[in-house]
């Protein structure tokens, strides 16, 4: 038997696990998924849990119902891969064996990187919505807050869903008009990036829809350090932004298994061929979703639109064929703007995001770069799109490549 | 695109001022386009410069972060070599492209 080995049952494992035993021959093939978590979470779920829209049970169901049968499941901690010889060591000893490795342990968030992070204010006044834990804790926080200063700071580029800081300042500024406190909450977006977003056009277009809605942003801020006491964030050039609750981004990291492998580049990201997907340094090694050092977002439509590439090599691979399936950088990301409304972003490694219509042209019905009620409609069915088919790996209508169709380049200014 | 005499080098400018031929840069091009950011250059920064170029033309990408790891200077004296946009500026001075941040 030939083993294809697949570490990580998060959203891109899963959907790997679930191609490959379509297609593979189940007397040729053995396939076996390992995870140290047996609960799968719904993760542009978190983001709505401050604001009471969804709660714990909306995000989270059992890993196990996603993988499919003839599939071995292995719930265990990963020691380290051993890429020289093809093997895979456990916690506790237990060793896989493989003939190709597809590596999908994702990102994960790591508040001990920042001084002061971890500390006193912690879970009191300084909240992730990265983590369950952190997304429930902050909503009891605002149940009972009366007012301050709001401040949402990314701590390092990359992190995963590069869009959620915006989406959760808005969803604030919505939850708090509501609550009919908006006028004594001052929110701000405190960001590394030189705007709102990196790209020209998608900036423009979300910087003013935050000015619209009265939220300051506090671009090229390099968070150093968090002061407890002066309830501030600190930057490498000495600037403060002080703040009454502090939601923080902390700093993302590929596992520390991938350090131990010898595998880590950059915040133990691995090296990754863009376009191929192939280890940088094991022919056998494919790697996908966060887990790869490759110049695009970390999000679910990235790691669904680069599984049809890997799927593709991989199976060159095997056959000995060269790796002509290539990733563009294909990500698709919808924007809850508040108030009923949504944005969508349509872009890859080389094109930015947009204005047009997704996936039809001319049609839609979702609008790029438009703030429409359309698109945040196709944001909360995208929740049993995601459990019903993304998961599953059956085709979704939308192309792995990223296509120019629909989309208009607006003019220079 | 902007063709401009630097250090008697004939240099070619992207619209953010960013050399689009890393070839095109030398040292006394450095100089000068460090005063435009008023900042006199030292060997320390010459020493992130040529890291940075390295690991440029080696295919490399760069962040703040990398760069406080290379073992030349931590971040902190990063921002004040090059203060306000240490990869920004340093990029620029260096003759190599605008980091992208890629979210």
């Amino acid at each position: 038997m030939k083993k294809l080995l697949i570490l990580g049952g998060g959203t891109a494992g899963t959907m790997m696990a679930n191609k490959f035993r379509k297609v593979m021959d189940r007397e040729e093939w053995e396939i076996t998924i390992v995870d140290k978590h047996r609960t799968h979470y719904y993760q542009p779920g978190f983001l709505f849990i401050p604001f009471g829209i969804y709660n714990r049970n909306d995000v989270i169901k059992p890993k196990g119902d996603f993988f499919p049968s003839g599939v071995n499941v292995i719930y265990s901690d990963i020691d380290r891969i051993e890429g020289e010889k093809n093997v895979v060591h456990l916690d506790g000893g237990k060793l896989l064996h493989y003939d190709f490795l597809i590596i999908a342990t994702g990102a994960e968030t790591r508040p001990d990187q920042t001084p002061g992070l971890n500390e006193g204010l912690w879970r009191k006044k300084i909240f992730d919505f990265y983590t369950i834990e952190g997304a429930v804790a902050l909503h009891n926080f605002f149940k009972d807050w009366q007012g301050g200063k709001l401040v949402m700071a990314i701590s390092e580029i990359p992190y995963k869903c590069p869009v959620a800081p915006i989406e959760f300042v808005c969803l604030a500024d919505d939850y708090f008009t509501k609550k009919g406190i908006r006028d004594k909450v001052e929110i701000s977006l405190v960001t590394p990036m030189s705007g709102a977003f990196t790209k020209p056009i998608a900036t423009k277009m979300l910087s003013e829809l935050l000015k619209e809605k009265n939220i300051n942003v506090v671009p090229d801020f390099y968070i150093e350090k968090i002061d407890n006491e002066k309830q501030s964030i600190v930057s490498y050039d000495e600037m403060e932004v002080p703040f009454d609750v502090l939601t923080i981004v902390p700093v993302n990291m590929g596992s520390e298994m991938i350090e131990r492998s010898g595998l880590a580049g950059d915040l133990n990201f691995i090296p990754t061929d863009k376009e191929t997907l192939q280890s940088k340094k094991f022919e056998n090694i494919f790697v996908i979703g966060d887990a790869a050092d490759i110049p695009t977002s970390k999000a679910g439509s990235v790691a669904h639109f680069a599984g049809e590439i890997l799927f593709e090599n991989l199976l060159n691979a095997v056959e000995g064929r060269p790796l002509t399936a290539k990733f563009d950088g294909h990500a698709n990301c919808y924007i809850e703007t508040g108030f009923g409304k949504g944005a969508l972003i349509d872009f890859n490694y080389d094109t930015e995001p947009l204005p047009g219509t997704f996936p039809l042209p001319g049609i839609g019905p979702f609008g790029l770069l438009k703030n429409t009620k359309v698109n945040h409609y196709g944001k909360i069915m995208f929740r049993w799109i995601y459990w019903h088919i993304l998961l599953k790996g059956k085709e979704m209508p939308i192309e792995a490549d990223m296509t120019f169709a629909g989309k208009r380049v607006p003019y220079k200014q | 695109m902007e063709e401009k005499s630097i250090a008697g080098v004939n240099i070619t400018l992207n619209e953010e001022g960013y050399l689009t031929d890393p070839e095109q840069w030398n040292e006394d091009v450095a100089k000068e386009i460090a005063l435009e950011e008023e900042i006199e250059l030292s060997d320390k920064h010459f020493e992130v410069l040529n890291y940075l170029r390295e690991q440029f033309l080696a295919g490399e990408s760069l962040s703040i972060r990398k760069v406080g790891n290379a073992g030349i200077v931590n971040i902190k004296e990063l921002y004040q070599l090059f203060p306000g946009g240490p990869l920004k500026k340093s990029s620029r001075i260096a003759g190599i492209p605008k980091p992208a941040s890629c979210v």
